[in-house]
């Protein structure tokens, strides 16, 4: 380790005094970007919605806990606790999507491009295609996170001992894709050929789809909470460790015997990650309140948030790569504009 | 955990007990006091129903092995989930309560607090709390081992309907129970009515509480044995300090499989001795020993150094420096079953510093 977290030998750049604060009613969970507005979720009742000039406009979504969140860019879907799955348009609208028959809590939440919606409950993981037709299929255990494939509807469901991927339109058996322990995230490589989970212990485990070889991906101080595709979907980028970790999936084996890439090392750990959609840039928030922009492949740094001990919960970018959305777990919210 | 920062976090009761013990009602007693605290509750799916809180939620009791799949690593899955997402409500509640079933083994809850990260950050796990059937107990601990792990476990045991038992049947119950765990605070009950603060925030598995090593019945604490209704059966003669067992109305019994194992050592130990045999006796012995707790003496050293543990998981620190006047005695206990007394008194033996 370096030692830069403590003092930075050397200047970089900064554009920490560009960011323009959002005032927060409660700190949020996570952010997304419906156009240009950015929506912060809060951890219970609330998301706050932020025009680009940083106006905030607070909505109220649900009564109880937002335990789970996802977005496609045209609207925000929430999983609450009082087991209703909703979601909230850039026009600041609610609408409930689904009730649990039970109000058990939606745990996950997932949405495919072509508009259907997946969430669980419990061991129950459920789709709803534009067709309006709903679906569900039994987990093993209690689902720990769910994502559709880049292709085709087909959802990949973390669960205790591996993950299941399940053709819901299609009379086909469930593949299941076997490793011991418990899985929480989970995504599928836009390529479509490897999935990866994260592990409750501090791992991440992947599976190469044409023939389930498995990639086991250790070493993490911590467990890995975020991840994101980058590099033009052949690098993933996590947290977890007191740097960036990327691990290269460009190759026909993936990461399979292969060292991640490590960079922007600070002495802190790294909370939240989330990259550019267009450019090879991945912000990346530490638990010290640090952000900072790190360029690909050279590990090139500019420093986006100066660190004051208030751990980063969020990242977001705008799709048009123009905004940065950042949010702490102490409340404190802003938006970055890179043009 | 200092106390500064298990402030901060919230306080977590684990209620455990056989299948009609009277969990239930002991939780809806909490509930509806008048204690002006609010709590969340835990419960098991298949449990009862019938509670009238605010904040309840069902839990799958999913026990998940971590890492290398040794059992001693076992937490409870669908816990960690739980406490997650109310910890999203922060700032609703006070405490939560956790009930389980009476199948459960209350190892993977307790083990949930060592292991992962983020409930530790937010959550302690405060007490482990069982109830138990004055009336059956003594047939539960032959023929369940759960029973038995529920009362090993225990940091309280709430004794429930001593009304249904005559004072012999009481008297023999409790042996039993003392047989295999002698240092859980005992309350006996009718309808689980028992001081609430006996039961909730009892910072058992605090570091700075560690405070003696004591069998409760040789402890005529302030807290111990209440009862409030009138149903005294001359039980005083329990609290006065014999040194043995047998005497008075306490019977003496030697449970088979389950024990508790009392070391003591007036001489200090040797810290580069003791620290590596005691890891590696859970290591080894882990499976064996339920519960762990020590009040150490280390030679050239003015602090006490306590130390708690779950099977394999171990937690310790220096607590406070030895007072003036006070003996500097190690005391450590083992609770377990079928442990290697003899390895372990010898192991013991063996860490006590030259002089």
């Amino acid at each position: 380790m370096s030692g830069l977290g403590a003092e930075r030998p050397e200047r970089i750049a900064s554009v920490a005094d560009q960011v323009a604060a959002i005032a927060l009613k409660a700190p949020a969970t996570a952010v997304h970007f419906l156009g240009e507005r950015a929506v912060f979720v809060g951890s219970e009742k609330t998301c706050t919605l932020a025009a680009p000039d940083g106006t905030p406009q607070p909505v109220t979504v649900t009564d109880g806990a937002i335990l789970c969140t996802v977005s496609d860019g045209m609207r925000v879907v929430l999983g609450c606790d009082d087991g209703r799955v909703v979601s909230l348009d850039a026009d600041a609208a609610v609408t409930t999507l689904a009730t649990d028959a039970k109000r058990r809590w939606i745990d996950c939440v997932a949405l495919h491009k072509d508009g259907t919606l997946a969430w669980s409950a419990g061991k129950t993981a459920f789709v709803r295609g534009r067709d309006g037709a709903e679906k569900s299929w039994e987990a093993p255990s209690t689902v720990g996170g769910l994502a559709f494939a880049p292709k085709g509807v087909r959802l990949a469901v973390a669960h205790y001992g591996g993950a299941t991927l399940w053709f819901p339109n299609m009379t086909a058996k469930p593949e299941r894709l076997d490793w011991a322990g418990s899985h929480l995230g989970i995504a599928f490589s836009p390529d479509g050929r490897f999935v990866v989970t994260a592990m409750h212990e501090p791992a991440l485990h992947g599976w190469r789809l044409a023939d389930g070889r498995h990639m086991r991906m250790t070493g993490y101080p911590a467990r890995v909470k975020s991840m994101a595709w980058c590099g033009g979907g052949k690098l993933l980028a996590t947290s977890g460790a007191d740097c960036l970790i990327l691990w290269p999936f460009g190759s026909k084996d993936g990461p399979m015997g292969k060292e991640p890439m490590m960079l922007a090392p600070l002495t802190t750990r790294v909370s939240c990650v989330a990259a550019h959609p267009t450019q090879d840039i991945l912000a990346t928030g530490y638990e010290d309140g640090t952000v900072l922009l790190v360029r690909l492949p050279d590990g090139a740094e500019i420093l986006a948030r100066e660190r004051d001990g208030d751990a980063i919960a969020a990242l977001g970018w705008s799709a048009s790569g123009e905004t940065l959305a950042l949010a702490t777990e102490g409340g404190a919210a802003g938006l970055l504009k890179i043009v | 955990m200092s106390d500064a920062v298990s402030a901060e976090k919230i306080p977590v009761t684990v209620l455990t007990g056989y299948l009609g013990a009277g969990k239930t009602t002991l939780l809806n007693r909490i509930l509806s006091e008048n204690h002006g605290k609010r709590y969340a509750v835990v419960v098991n799916e298949f449990g009862e129903i019938g509670i009238d809180n605010d904040l309840v939620v069902g839990a799958d009791e999913e026990v998940f092995e971590m890492n290398n799949g040794c059992i001693c690593c076992t937490v409870r899955g669908d816990l960690i989930r739980i406490l997650g997402g109310l910890m999203k409500r922060k700032g609703r509640f006070d405490a939560i309560i956790v009930e389980t079933t009476g199948l459960a083994d209350p190892a993977p809850v307790a083990q949930t607090f060592f292991v992962d990260e983020d409930v530790q950050k937010h959550a302690r796990l405060d007490a482990v709390v069982t109830v138990a059937d004055a009336k059956w107990l003594s047939e539960r601990l032959k023929d369940a081992p759960e029973a038995k792990n529920q009362i090993a476990f225990a940091d309280v045991i709430v004794l429930n309907k001593t009304d249904l038992v005559s004072p012999d049947d009481l008297a023999e119950v409790e042996g039993r129970i003392r047989a295999i765990n002698p240092y859980a605070r005992l309350h006996r009950t009718e309808r689980c009515r028992v001081e609430l603060a006996d039961v909730l925030e009892r910072n058992a598995f605090d570091l700075d509480r560690i405070v003696d090593l004591e069998p409760d019945f040789l402890n005529p604490g302030d807290d111990h044995d209440h009862d409030h209704h009138g149903h005294d059966h001359d039980h005083d003669h329990h609290h006065r300090g014999h040194s043995s067992h047998g005497h008075g109305g306490m019977k003496h019994y030697h449970d088979e499989d389950m024990q508790s194992l009392a070391l003591k050592s007036e001489a200090p130990l040797d810290p580069v001795k003791f620290m590596p045999w005691l890891q590696g006796l859970v290591a080894k012995e882990g499976q064996k020993i339920l519960r762990s707790k020590g009040i150490l003496a280390f030679k050239d050293d003015d602090e006490r150094y306590v130390f708690q543990g779950v099977h394999m998981m171990l937690e310790g620190d220096h607590q406070r420096p030895w007072r003036d006047g006070e003996q500097r005695l190690s005391r450590l206990v083992f609770i377990g079953r079928d442990l290697p007394e003899q390895a372990i008194r010898d192991g013991f033996t063996a860490c006590i510093a030259a002089s």
